[in-house]
């Protein structure tokens, strides 16, 4: 190693508190870019095999009733390379030991061998095949939310008639991998859970014995999947199809897309702001370095090395304290990354897990920073190369400080001179000064987007089972009845008050664009379940015209007074035009409502529901749970209470973590930024302070010159960082916004007092630690080092 | 006396003006002067005489506003930057008034700072050996005295074995017994390994251990005074 290597590894440990802060700083950055993208391409790679394997469909549709005939006329559609006909039914089941009624999809499997598509993986017991007609799988979550094990029975109500179903295996689906109940927004495995069962037991069930209601189907690799789709619904039609889909609108994909779209964001937001505040600091102390052993440059330069020599040096110096920062980065996200997809393939259930990180990941991330380090340093670095060595012998000049200018002047006439000495200090580099403010701000902006997401959240549940869906029960029956099948759950016990529900389903055509949405005919001013304008208050649904949430409008291109063609799928299949009349506000999903008297006009029909919205008396609800268990007809029933508790549990268990990260991250950048100021704050003005202490200041008065500086920048640091802080909620809402969930923007007095707080009380620790440097000053010697 | 043909350097019609916002500094007004191979040359002046000045520009650390300067038979003063480093890498050997030790360097890594960029060093123990410090060489700046650390100087800049010492007042912040033993070392290299030597000083007391000295005043040249013996630096009184 070279002398001035080792001059290179003896200045670094000098500084290696500070060198350390900032290789926090970036490893913070570093560690979230390969977190989340090393376990978005981990989760990308196991669901990817999991599809593979378990042959998950790329096609799904649903339909009344049709011959098995017709899957040879859809497997006949160009592009389409395997269909799988099956039967797919929603009942309730009734589970013992548990009040509320639950709801299970029941599919049908081949009666020899594996289904084509979509097959399962056994986790426990048997496969169907030779068993008796009664025997199911049943899904794992659901299994393990009830401790169940092969040999239990459960009862489940087929087509009215109560039926004891016998388990016989516990299994894993690629198309279950989020087994979440249609409407809901979370899964709630205590209540929803998928059973599969010999196909000959559920067509004799429901009496489809040589039919189907459901297909799956996949694609050969040049299909075009939209026309696909418009060929498999035209038909499935005359069967009652409700719409053909492909994966991208598959309940579970969809889920899982969302997450790793999350992921995505977050890998593509956090990281810079972290490379962006680490090249700062780097900036800041670098320039202080080459500042102060400007006489070591000169020399170095009148021995013959060479400006680029120097600036190697200086560059070194940049370079290691960023690999440092990477090498941590590194291992942190690797191990994060790990424990993330670990509980990734808990949540999502995979049968394994594949979590190999892709050494191009920490190439990116060596060269993402390094590259950042390096443009915020070049213009440091690029003073000690041009240095002069005649100029660099010379002590740099003293700072030229300004009174104030006229009028300002007047400001300062009742201020000490300490204070004097404090505001000219920073005004005299006003640069140097603001962006020293605006790394303290990145951190206030980083941790009031970490309680802004914690805020929102609250906020959300608020807004979506305080002011809109308010029932305590949601009935959802088997097709369309009269509405006067509302007064039997009326006369349920415990039941308070019942607002009807009628859900057709529907695509929504719009200039070029389509949706398949379940159009939902509503009281105009229902009491239990309310929409919500854009300003989110109660809005009264207009007597005739289409109500559509702002997510579907964006989706469609739509907004207000557009007409768009609405192709009901069911009954008659009209094709209706409807204009928009209102626009409402949901964070989830998205979804199109109508007066529910105008929906029974347009479609002809009399008054009909198909569910019903309950308000309940609390202390009734064991009865009226047993009630509706034994009541046919009734396909499901979500209970406010479950699917409360269920969103809150995942949400904590998802989001938690991401904000105790983040309070942790936002720590270190307002540690690494206003200790290195404050650090280089005191070389730079050692020299006075010593003298003011041989003046006679006291060590307070003398280090409150000090930190005196770093509390006027930390002051104006907390409202920029409030400022920056919305700019950043504002963002990670626009990244977060999928076609299944947003967050609404509110930011409350208590978000930005949380983060101003942390940061204040970081300031106030690093400025202590500093302080107490101040207080071992060794007079004599700072008084003798030449500048 | 030396001859024409040995001189070392040639100025001619050397002129630096700074300029400072309005301000016009004449720092060099025109010298034309010769250092012959081998002699002690001592540049004595006020501060602002522009001695400094004169030995930046001669050491290849700063140009010239006008005039040139030969160094043998190259101009040096139109060398680019690449061109003047390579001049002081394979020439020159400085030694500051401050020492400008490298903090963080031992004595013998200083050493080693030029040492292992030069075509043909001795090696650093050798070089501090010379000045007398054989048994510092693991000691950094802050543990060696004012002389010690710039007889280190002095070690650094001969290590290379260069043509030629620019020394700017190297026993300005020593006291005169600690100066005497930091000029004495300057003295035995010239005398043994015949560097020769260009010694900036405003103490009039060591001029006496040049063969010439050279009188600096405003920005020329005031005199030239040639002494008929070099005074060795033990006799010197200051």
């Amino acid at each position: 190693m070279g002398a001035l290597d080792r001059k290179l590894f003896r200045d670094l440990w000098r500084i290696k508190g500070q060198a350390l802060a900032i290789a926090m700083v970036i490893g913070c950055g570093i560690a979230t870019l390969v977190m989340s993208l090393g376990t978005l391409e981990s989760l990308e790679q196991t669901r990817a095999a999991y599809y593979e394997r378990y042959r998950f469909a790329d096609v799904f549709a649903n339909l009344k009733r049709a011959p098995q005939r017709l899957a040879a006329k859809i497997e006949a559609i160009p592009g389409v390379r395997q269909v799988e006909t099956r039967i797919v039914k929603d009942v309730t089941l009734d589970i013992e030991g548990l009040d509320a009624p639950a709801s299970g999809r029941l599919i049908s499997m081949p009666d020899h061998g594996s289904p084509a598509l979509n097959n399962v993986y056994l986790r426990q017991g048997r496969l169907l095949a030779g068993g008796r007609s009664n025997a199911v799988l049943v899904s794992e979550p659901f299994a393990e939310a009830h401790g169940y094990h092969p040999g239990d029975t459960i009862t489940a109500s087929l087509n009215g008639r109560k039926r004891a179903l016998e388990i016989v295996g516990i299994v894993l689906s690629p198309e279950y991998i989020y087994s979440i109940k249609a409407g809901d927004m979370v899964p709630d495995n205590k209540h929803y859970g998928i059973i599969w069962m010999k196909r000959q037991s559920l067509a004799a069930a429901y009496g489809l014995e040589g039919a189907f209601n459901d297909i799956a189907l996949t694609l050969s690799r040049d299909a075009k999947v939209d026309d696909v789709l418009a060929q498999i619904d035209k038909l499935t039609a005359p069967f009652g199809g409700v719409g053909a889909y492909g994966r991208k609108d598959q309940i579970s994909h969809a889920f899982l897309n969302n997450e790793m779209h999350g992921l995505e964001s977050t890998g593509a937001v956090v990281p810079p702001i972290f490379l962006g505040v680490a090249a700062f600091l780097l900036n800041m102390v670098i320039l202080r370095i080459i500042e102060t052993e400007r006489g070591q440059i000169g020399l170095l330069k009148a021995f013959g090395y060479t400006n680029w020599d120097v600036g190697a040096h200086y560059l070194k110096f940049v370079m290691i304290v960023t690999i440092v920062g990477v090498t941590l980065g590194c291992i942190g996200g690797a191990w994060m990354g790990r424990g993330l997809t670990e509980m990734y393939t808990e949540f999502f259930k995979f049968p394994f897990l594949y979590y190999q990180l892709d050494t191009a990941l920490f190439a990116i991330a060596i060269i993402v920073s390094l590259v950042a380090a390096f443009l915020g340093t070049i213009g440091a670095l690029r003073k000690a190369i041009v240095l002069p060595p005649a100029e660099a012998m010379q002590p740099s000049p003293p700072p030229v400080y300004r009174k104030a200018s006229f009028g300002f002047s007047k400001l300062f006439t009742g201020f000490s001179q300490p204070v004097r000495m404090i505001i000219r200090h920073v005004t005299r580099w006003p640069i140097k000064s603001f962006f020293t403010s605006l790394g303290i701000s990145a951190s206030v902006a980083i941790l009031v987007v970490a309680f802004f997401l914690e805020g929102s959240i609250d906020r959300l549940i608020e807004i979506q089972f305080d002011e809109t869906a308010r029932q305590d029960v949601a009935v959802v029956f088997e097709g369309a009845h009269p509405r006067s099948a509302l007064a039997e759950l009326e006369k349920m016990p415990g039941v308070l008050k019942v607002e009807p529900m009628r859900s057709v389903p529907a695509r929504f055509r719009f200039d070029q664009k389509h949706r398949r949405v379940a159009l939902s005919g509503r009281l105009p001013e229902g009491e239990i379940n309310r929409l919500l304008d854009t300003s989110l208050t109660p809005m009264v649904l207009p007597q005739e015209g289409l109500v559509i949430s702002s997510k579907l409008g964006q989706m469609l291109g739509a907004k207000l007074g557009d007409r768009i063609a609405v192709e009901i799928l069911e009954g008659r299949r009209p094709t209706l035009t409807l204009t928009v009349a209102g626009i409402v506000e949901e964070y989830i999903g998205y979804s199109a409502y109508m007066n529910i008297d105008a929906l029974d006009k347009v479609l002809g029909d009399q008054a009909t529901v198909t569910g019903g919205y309950l308000l309940i008396d609390p202390v009734q609800e064991k009865n009226l749970y047993q009630e509706l268990k034994n009541t046919p007809g009734i396909a499901g029933v979500s209970l406010r209470s479950t699917v409360l508790g269920s969103f809150k549990k995942t949400m904590a268990e998802n989001m938690l973590i991401m904000i105790t990260f983040y309070i942790i991250f936002a720590t270190m950048i307002a540690v690494g930024v206003v200790y290195n100021t404050a650090r280089i704050s005191l070389s730079e003005r050692g020299r006075e302070l010593a003298s003011l202490r041989v003046l006679g200041f006291t060590r307070l008065e003398v280090s409150s010159i000090l930190l005196g500086e770093l509390a006027l920048l930390t002051a104006f640091a907390l409202p920029l960082g409030c400022f920056l802080g919305y700019g950043l909620a504002w963002l990670t809402v626009s990244a977060f916004d999928t076609e299944l969930f947003r967050l609404p923007l509110w930011l409350t007095a208590q978000t930005y007092g949380k983060a101003m707080l942390i940061v204040a009380f970081s300031a106030v620790v690093s400025g202590l630690i500093v302080r107490h440097q101040v207080d071992r000053f060794d007079l004599v010697a700072v008084l003798k080092m030449r500048e | 006396m030396k001859s024409e043909e040995q001189s070392l350097f040639k100025t001619r019609g050397l002129t630096k003006v700074y300029v400072t916002g309005d301000v016009e500094i004449h720092a060099l007004r025109g010298i034309d002067l010769d250092i012959y191979q081998g002699e002690i040359i001592v540049l004595l002046g006020h501060s602002g005489s522009g001695k400094s000045t004169f030995l930046n520009i001669l050491g290849g650390l700063d140009r010239p506003t006008a005039g040139s300067v030969f160094y043998k038979e190259d101009e040096i003063t139109t060398l680019n930057d690449g061109g003047l480093t390579k001049y002081r890498r394979d020439h020159v050997g400085v030694v500051f008034q401050f020492y400008n030790l490298i903090p963080s360097l031992t004595a013998k890594e200083n050493v080693a700072l030029v040492t292992e960029i030069a075509r043909d060093p001795m090696a650093p123990e050798e070089a501090l050996a010379l000045v007398g410090l054989e048994d510092r060489v693991d000691h950094f700046p802050s543990q060696l005295s004012g002389g010690e650390q710039q007889r280190v100087a002095i070690a650094r800049a001969i290590a290379k074995r260069p043509d030629v010492m620019f020394c700017d007042e190297p026993t300005g912040a020593l006291d005169s017994n600690t100066g005497t033993v930091v000029l004495e070392a300057l003295e035995r290299v010239n005398r043994e390994l015949g560097t020769t030597t260009v010694l900036i000083t405003h103490n009039a007391a060591i001029s006496e251990l040049g063969d010439r000295v050279v009188f600096f005043a405003d920005g020329h040249i005031a005199e030239v005074k040639t002494n008929a013996t070099r005074r060795p630096p033990s006799e010197l009184v200051w």
